[in-house]
């Protein structure tokens, strides 16, 4: 009995982080999603020790080669092995992701704040030039900036970065107006701290999980986004390895050589469900009313 | 529905002037004299005078931007340099190839996307729901120039049943066209279906909770009744506004799918023009899609609008 209300007591002990944190445990998609991304940041950070080839030394005498012992994915049109490929392209994607992400994120973030806690004339200029910007579809305003901005894995993360950086202006702002008709904000107002202190302290702290949630679905759309401007020839540039410009590569040669288009799409697909599968799973558990 | 109107238009033109800006301003990235980029490879001295003209670039950048803008307003998205054609009329020419495309894509989104969000909420936590949801996540994870690839080997390369790519014309030979653009569609439907299926179910489970919904059961209408007259149709409207805000997913689709398939439509004009260094040509591409997903965005509010009572008072 005694343990039983032990039981029922300990969860409310917690603060509303672990609870969180609890409540994504026993998420499974989400431990999978989790794990996964594990494996890929592993596999990029180790790399150069887990890929078996150098992935730009051309062999002549293994060009095309169909998966053998040697080669376990093949190798492509210029005699590189596959799998070294896919494993060092980890690095373009996850970099291209996180460094994407934190362009719009930087951004998106200071610009939404102040639109939603200024509101008025400064509101309304910076909404007309977020719906600007959403006005043009994603993907779209990517290939632009990169081709005028010049192709290279670089400005792709630059034009990715910029691309998503509205989305996260209209969340901060939104989540800003919510936030700040609480009375504990009312209360730091009236005790006289200054704008700034109280956007930082007690403001951001309190619209950090839907961000989060945002950031980590962001993620999952800036690999794609990486791997499509590398595929059109607008990202990381050859010998370089990034999957989507070995698939690019790989369409040429699909009715000779498919294992060169299997393995740089099966890896993107992963991970990107597994940040899709890790952004659902956040957002169940962070956000009630998705429960 | 007169005054929302005139409120929605007097957003939408502040949003219109910065969709200019920012599309004018995408020609000051260029790193150098815009006119030795422009004039390309070639750099001929005369194509690099007349675009100096022509551009006024002797001019200070707010006059550029007034004499550019005054060329959009009357349709004059500039001219391409490599193919000497208005970038217009190259757009209208591309155009009906890409809707067909995004046409045919939505039927095949609506076919998969709809009954399974109705599947899965109805089902909820069955079996049913898991495995919608596995379909959804699926559409939303695959991308779509990969999943492209991999139809072609299936059907084109491995069972010879589909051409791989090219593009035949409806008014030459229909059942070629069908061929040739069933695969890129499905592949551009995919991820659209996805994002319907997520908005159905969602809306379904709300619908189907609602006083109304018992009511009719309680009537003693067989469940299927109950879930198309009653249920669906309630469910459809945000769903079917949400789905028309999917035109941006569809045409950054069409531009990596028609690259795929080489299809000769708006997408492989803008990633052609990327190429040939035809900047002109991406600008103009460019503005011509925000403006029409504007314009889309307004046609779709209007509808929610005439469709939900509530929002009429």
């Amino acid at each position: 009995m005694a343990t039983a209300l032990a039981d029922t007591a300990g969860p409310r002990d917690l603060s509303p982080g672990r609870r969180a944190l609890q409540r994504l445990i026993r998420r499974r998609g989400a431990m999978v999603g989790l794990a996964v991304v594990a494996f890929f940041v592993a596999l990029s950070l180790l790399a150069p020790y887990l890929a078996p080839y150098d992935p730009l030394a051309t062999s002549w005498t293994a060009i095309r080669k169909a998966p053998t012992a040697a080669h376990i994915f093949g190798t492509d049109e210029l005699g590189r092995d596959v799998l070294s490929r896919v494993i060092w392209g980890t690095r373009a994607s996850l970099l291209a992701g996180v460094v994407s992400v934190s362009i719009a994120l930087s951004l998106g973030v200071p610009i939404g704040m102040l639109a939603g806690y200024s509101r008025g004339w400064i509101d309304g200029v910076l909404m007309r030039i977020t719906d600007a910007m959403l006005a043009v579809p994603f993907l779209i305003l990517a290939i632009a900036l990169a081709a005028f901005l010049g192709p290279s894995l670089t400005n792709a993360m630059i034009a990715i970065g910029i691309s998503a950086t509205p989305i996260f202006i209209r969340l901060a702002r939104a989540q800003v107006m919510a936030v700040k008709v609480e009375d504990y904000v009312e209360a730091a107002k009236a005790l006289g701290n200054p704008h700034l202190r109280i956007a930082l302290r007690h403001i951001l702290p309190n619209i950090v999980a839907p961000l989060l949630v945002q950031a980590t679905l962001a993620i999952a759309a800036a690999i794609i986004a990486e791997a499509s401007l590398s595929f059109l020839g607008l990202g990381q540039q050859p010998p370089a390895p990034s999957w989507g410009s070995m698939l690019n590569t790989a369409k040429n040669y699909i009715d000779n050589a498919p294992w060169m288009a299997l393995w740089p799409g099966l890896a993107i697909f992963s991970v990107v469900l597994a940040f899709n599968l890790l952004g659902d799973g956040l957002r169940d558990a962070l956000d009630p009313r998705h429960r | 529905m007169f005054n929302y109107f005139v409120q929605r238009l007097a957003t939408i033109i502040p949003t219109l002037f910065f969709v200019s800006i920012l599309i004018f301003g995408l020609q000051q990235l260029l790193p150098g004299d815009p006119a030795i980029i422009l004039a390309g490879e070639d750099q001929d001295p005369n194509v690099i005078a007349y675009l100096r003209g022509k551009l006024h670039l002797d001019e200070p950048l707010p006059v550029r931007y007034v004499y550019w803008l005054g060329g959009v307003l009357q349709g004059d998205l500039g001219e391409s340099l490599r193919i000497q054609k208005p970038v217009l009329e190259l757009i209208l020419e591309k155009l009906p190839v890409t809707i067909q495309l995004a046409s045919m894509a939505i039927v095949i989104a609506l076919a998969i996307g709809i009954p399974a969000g109705i599947v899965s909420a109805v089902k909820k936590d069955t079996a049913w729901d898991y495995a919608a949801n596995i379909v959804a996540l699926w559409g939303l994870s695959t991308p779509n120039f990969w999943l492209g690839i991999m139809l072609i080997l299936l059907f084109s390369v491995q069972l010879g049943w589909l051409p791989a790519s090219g593009y035949v014309s409806p008014a030459e030979d229909l059942g070629a066209n069908l061929a040739a653009m069933i695969m890129p569609a499905f592949v551009l439907g995919n991820a659209i279906a996805a994002v319907l299926m997520r908005h159905t179910r969602s809306a379904m489970l709300q619908v189907m909770n609602a006083d109304y919904v018992r009511t009719a059961r309680a009537k003693g209408l067989v469940e299927r009744v109950v879930i198309l007259r009653h249920g669906l149709r309630n469910a459809l409207t945000p769903v079917i506004t949400l789905g028309a805000l999917e035109f941006g997913t569809l045409l950054s689709g069409a531009v990596l799918t028609e690259q795929v398939f080489t299809i000769p439509g708006f997408g492989k004009l803008i990633i052609d023009a990327v190429f040939n260094r035809d900047y002109l040509v991406v600008q103009g591409v460019v503005m011509f899609t925000a403006t029409t997903y504007i314009a889309l965005n307004l046609v779709a509010d209007m509808a929610y609008f005439l469709v939900n009572p509530r929002l009429r008072g």
